[in-house]
């Protein structure tokens, strides 16, 4: 492209960004209420409270506007909003409803109190109230995907063009693809996936796969129980993502591109869909983009459901209405992809890394991270920990500053027993190897794996049999049923964990554990079935004693097995005049000894835990016991 | 009849002038689209989201239009977890069992389901009122067990509440309960 082109393209990119500006820094001329409606909000209820300021902000007549935004990542405090009043620092409410609602617009927007005493942390930096970077949180957290996340409205492209969106297009529309690339390359980005392959090499075998019709696919199929990164990114800010996308098309010379998209994540297709519309129509998609002689479209794609389709290969399958089965590769999809032309996979984190570097260079995006992998990581915490959501954090972090400060540590006061870390192609670690830093390579030596950053926290109530059994129940069902150990040895592996969880493991379970776990692992096409007994391995690597605990004394330490547990109520501590555990028992199983005292007939328990959660906390009566021999012990006693 | 067997048991049987609705509305499906397998997935996509399931008959229909054996798009409809082969209830009920869902409780309060009702998770009562599913994460994790009735998110799901859900159904008059029982009054 020559000078004038590019001067006419940078030109107008400015005039687009001029517009977007001014009508944005309209809108926060006057109060503004910003209200969290990712999926993560909205299940909270987060429509009620917008409903409710929408009611009160209408009653009293105010100027004061209502946003959408996405998931700002401190989920545990869902609803949040942010309130924006010119004269006092934007601030953040939690745990919202409809109440606090029409108080906070009573009381801050009409009478000027801003109700600090429901704040919980303030947008900029100022004399009267915390920040972010005030918090110990704030201190690990730096964000580069998640930065405009929760702030910006993602149905308005406005808001991220005045943020300086699609700048990094703009300007890279004025160079060389190749120059784009090698930008890309020297940022050393590595593939958030879960894989970590660098992204520039990827895109550069696109290249050299020589010219013709190319595609670019963004991985928006996350399928990990417990994780939500990509979800919570394509519902906040998909015009980071699209931009990304565009930058890759545009280095590799590719003119269409989809973002394939699970089904069950309807709210993020919808939000991309109409981002793709906005930026179709401010030229910034399709024939020609911002005048310059770059054309590319990019569609949606609806995953079914098909955590193998995770796989690149079975991805691309998948897209051309096949079952989701892996391929053997070479060749890599950057040779023979989607419809046999080369193509560029990568994560939606990956995409969304790549304005960022632009805008701000690859000497700073280095400088985050540590060398081997620069950048940040993003996390969905989730399980027993106080402080869930999403939280990104540089890499080199360790999962105990990552849990104990970020997360503030397991809920209520338990003690913390491990970190289920990659989903179900990932690992649990103990405590003792929490000071491991987070990158691809550390995770993997500790025998967990980075993967895409679903972390999990367990505490002392969670029996890791069990765990291995649920992740290897789900890896079982996804398996495609391509390869033989995938198919068989992942069942066999079930049966056998399965009947331990039954108090009917022997002596050898485990020794035939190992073996298969290897077998498996040796014996796949593909990662999920390379990945599968990882859950196990960890567990049996870092916890062996509890297994055997179920094996040899038929006890789950953690009390959680059912059919080794039996629930019973302490004479001495249940009071004779509260009924709470007879009405809560859904099969009329606990009746009234002659004595008043309450008491379990054992019959008829199906365990569904209800009896011990009723309990009121002043007698705390209702126990679990394990091994289920206890139970005459402690029968005897009282007879 | 559908010749088609599901993995527990036959289809349940179509209600009268459903076969009419199915074809119909298959055909409407098709238009929009290239007969191509590559358009496989949006096609079924589609139906489904018409028809709340895939039926027998509309499976059929749209191999014969792609010109493909039924079998690859029944092997499609039952490898991918999106599609259902069982009609929905009239009211649905989900069961998550996302790990943090599953670690306290998720699996107890799908027994509780499956008891209450006499069915099998996938599968629907045989009058069509309940149908009931697990589904994997749906994001909720910090109001574990979490159970999504309708479209309304349920959390902390203990065996009672479990009881209180179907208890609300059963009269109209309660309160909260008004909302669901009119909606999809015509599915029977």
């Amino acid at each position: 492209m020559n000078g004038n082109a590019a001067a006419a393209v940078r030109e107008r990119y400015r005039k687009l960004e001029a517009d977007a500006a001014a009508r944005i820094k309209a809108i926060y001329n006057g109060p503004v209420i910003r209200v969290g409606t990712a999926t993560c909000g909205i299940a909270a209820g987060a429509l009620p409270v917008k409903e409710a300021f929408a009611r009160v902000v209408e009653e009293k007549g105010l100027p004061a506007k209502i946003i959408d935004v996405g998931c700002m990542g401190h989920c545990y405090a869902e609803p949040l909003v942010i309130i924006s009043k010119p004269g006092f620092p934007s601030l953040c409410y939690g745990y919202l409803d409809e109440d606090l609602a029409a108080r906070l617009v009573d009381d801050f927007l009409i009478n000027d109190d801003p109700c600090y005493e429901f704040a919980l942390v303030a947008l900029e930096p100022n004399d009267v109230f915390p920040t972010f970077s005030d918090f110990p949180r704030g201190v690990y957290e730096q964000k580069i995907v998640l930065e405009h996340c929760g702030f910006i409205d993602p149905g308005d492209i406005d808001h991220y063009i005045a943020r300086g969106g699609y700048g990094a297009l703009a300007a890279a529309l004025g160079k060389a693809p190749a120059g784009v690339l090698d930008t890309v390359k020297e940022s050393h980005l590595r593939g958030r996936g879960g894989a970590g392959f660098p992204a520039g090499l990827k895109w550069e075998a696109a290249v050299k796969a020589g010219p013709g019709e190319k595609y670019v696919i963004c991985n928006a199929d996350e399928g990990d129980p417990g994780a939500f990164m990509d979800r919570g990114i394509l519902e906040s800010c998909p015009h980071q993502v699209i931009e990304g996308m565009l930058l890759c098309a545009y280095a590799v010379g590719a003119e269409r591109g989809y973002f394939y998209i699970r089904a069950e994540y309807p709210l993020a297709v919808e939000r991309v869909r109409r981002a793709l519309e906005q930026a179709r129509e401010k030229g910034l998609l399709g024939g020609a983009i911002l005048g310059s002689g770059f054309n590319c479209e990019l569609e949606i794609f609806q995953g079914s459901g098909a955590f193998v389709c995770g796989e690149a290969t079975a991805l691309v399958r998948s897209m051309e209405g096949k079952m989701g089965i892996p391929a053997t590769r070479p060749p890599r999809l950057a040779q023979s992809g989607y419809r046999g032309r080369p193509t560029v996979l990568n994560n939606v984190k990956t995409f969304a890394y790549v304005p960022p570097i632009f805008n701000r260079g690859v000497e700073w995006f280095k400088s985050i991270g540590t060398d081997d992998n620069p950048g940040t990581a993003v996390f969905s915490l989730v399980g027993k920990v106080a402080h869930t959501g999403l939280v990104e954090v540089p890499m080199g972090t360790t999962l105990r500053q990552l849990i104990f400060e970020v997360g503030e540590g397991p809920a209520n006061g338990k003690a913390f027993k491990a970190a289920q870390i990659g989903g179900p192609s990932g690992g649990c670690l103990p405590e003792a190897a929490l000071d491991i830093p987070i990158d691809f390579d550390s995770l993997q030596e500790a025998g967990a794996i980075m993967g895409s950053g679903g972390l999990v926290v367990l505490d002392e109530d969670d029996c890791m049999v069990a765990i291995a059994r649920y992740f290897l129940e789900f890896t079982q069902q996804e398996s495609c049923g391509k390869c033989t150990f995938c198919r068989l040895g992942t069942k066999h592996m079930l049966d056998i964990l399965t009947r331990i969880t039954e108090g009917c493991g022997e002596p050898g379970d485990l020794e035939i554990l190992e073996e298969l776990a290897e077998d498996v692992r040796d014996g796949s096409l593909c990662n999920l079935g390379a990945t599968a007994p990882n859950p196990v391995l960890t567990t049996l690597r870092y916890f062996r004693d509890e297994y055997e605990a179920h094996i040899f004394e038929k006890r789950c330490p953690a009390l959680m097995c059912k059919e080794l547990i039996v629930y019973y109520i302490e004479p001495q501590k249940c009071s004779k005049l509260c009924n709470v555990c007879v009405g809560s028992c859904p099969t009329e199983a606990i009746y009234t000894r002659d004595d008043g005292l309450k008491a379990i007939d054992q019959e008829k328990c199906v365990k569904c835990d209800n009896c011990l959660k009723t309990c009121p906390p002043d007698y705390n009566a209702v126990i679990k016991l394990s091994p289920p021999g206890l139970l005459t012990e402690k029968e005897g006693k009282k007879a | 009849m559908p010749s088609i067997h599901v993995k527990r048991g036959v289809f349940l049987p179509l209600l009268e002038g459903e076969e009419e609705l199915i074809r119909k509305s298959v055909s409407g499906v098709l238009q929009e689209y290239e007969a191509a397998q590559e358009n496989l997935i949006p096609i079924l996509l589609q139906v489904q989201e018409m028809l709340g399931y895939l039926p027998g008959p509309a499976m059929e229909q749209i191999a014969a239009a792609l010109k493909i054996p039924a079998v690859d798009v029944y092997g499609l409809a039952t490898f991918y977890n999106q599609f259902r082969l069982h009609p929905p209830g009239k009211h649905q009920l989900k069961v998550c069992m996302g790990t943090a869902c599953y670690m306290v409780g998720g699996r107890i309060a799908l027994e509780c389901f499956e008891r209450r009702l006499g069915i099998k998770e996938g599968e629907t009562t045989p009058g069509r009122e309940f149908s009931l599913e697990r589904v994997a994460c749906v994001g909720c994790c910090t109001m574990a067990p979490v159970v999504v009735v309708d479209e309304q998110v349920e959390g902390k799901v203990t065996p009672t509440r479990v009881d209180g859900i179907l208890l609300s159904f059963e009269k109209p008059a309660a309160p909260g309960a008004e909302a669901a029982g009119q909606k999809g009054e015509d599915a029977s």
